[in-house]
């Protein structure tokens, strides 16, 4: 519990009820089942290479980003809750980043 | 049931933002471990082996579609739509369960039919750390759900003024799905890609 000394405490509790109806979710849910699908069909595509890396990435990115915005809210809850997720989620990238190149996998 | 904040967020949703944060991290670790270490020390057994892409894809849908399920159960407690609430619980602890069923099918075909375990080589063991800590979370996710279906059955202590315990369960549960977008991409589809020059 916070102090009242401090005059801008606010009392929690009530919750933000500005989220989308179902049927926006249901839209979500197909686009991520088109996503992944996709992402099964550009997986047989051998020609690509090392293509694949990009464009794996991307669907798995645009996958992430719609799950987080939308199913956790993100988009219409207060920013700072996206602030402390982010800063986990660029220093995650990070550590894998680095521990890759620390491992020669960029030479 | 309502704190003081200077935030004008409930503390104990920031602090389930924050949990999930560090999480990042977590599994950043052990998916990194898994990237440095899957291509070396013993070879004879790697992910070109054992995984099977068509089985790993059904159990990715159905844990997509139980994150679906999952926000529609949030959606009609806030409108107090009680029945409507359980039946989309019971079937987001249905999908997650079968999704376990899945990790297990696969874990007992790597042991038994291709006698991968943790101590085979370097892949066995990061492989079974990473995707068995997601289970983990899973398994956990499944359980706190279970709970709160309880406690909406037998002791009438969920309605849409409480939502918010829903609600920290939901963003839990969603961010296990978030974490198997990334090791189904990673993992198996780059492990198994035919495409790569050899």
């Amino acid at each position: 519990m916070v102090s009242n000394k401090n005059n801008k405490t606010k009392k929690s509790g009530s919750h933000d009820h500005n989220h989308p109806e179902p049927i926006t979710y249901f839209k979500v849910a197909m686009a991520l089942v088109a996503l992944t699908a996709l992402e099964v069909v550009v997986f047989y595509f051998e020609w690509l290479g090392y293509a694949i890396i990009p464009v794996m990435a991307i669907l798995s990115i645009g996958k992430f980003g719609i799950v987080v915005m939308y199913y956790m809210h993100l988009k219409f809850d207060e920013k700072l809750l996206t602030y402390v997720f982010m800063s986990g989620l660029i220093l995650a990238v990070v550590v894998i980043m680095w521990l890759m190149a620390l491992f020669g996998w960029f030479n | 049931m309502s704190d003081e904040t200077t935030t004008g967020i409930d503390n104990r949703k920031l602090l389930m933002w924050v949990f999930l944060g560090s999480d990042c991290m977590f599994f950043a670790s052990l998916i990194g471990t898994y990237l440095i270490y899957k291509g070396t020390g013993n070879l004879d057994i790697g992910p070109v082996d054992v995984f099977d892409i068509p089985t790993t894809s059904v159990s990715t849908f159905v844990l997509l579609m139980s994150s679906m399920s999952m926000v529609f159960a949030y959606a009609y407690l806030v409108r107090n739509n009680i029945n409507a609430f359980r039946i989309w619980m019971v079937s987001t602890i249905i999908m997650g369960a079968t999704f376990l069923g899945f990790q297990v099918f696969e874990f007992s075909e790597f042991y038994f039919h291709y006698d991968l375990s943790p101590q085979t080589n370097l892949f066995g063991t990061t492989f079974y750390a990473l995707t068995g800590t997601h289970g983990l979370h899973v398994t956990v996710g499944v359980v706190w759900l279970a709970i709160i279906f309880y406690s909406s059955l037998f002791r009438n202590s969920v309605s849409a003024e409480t939502n918010l315990d829903l609600d920290l369960a939901a963003l839990y549960w969603h961010f296990v799905d978030i974490v198997w977008i990334v090791i189904f991409a990673v993992v198996y589809l780059f492990g198994t890609f035919p495409g790569f020059p050899s």
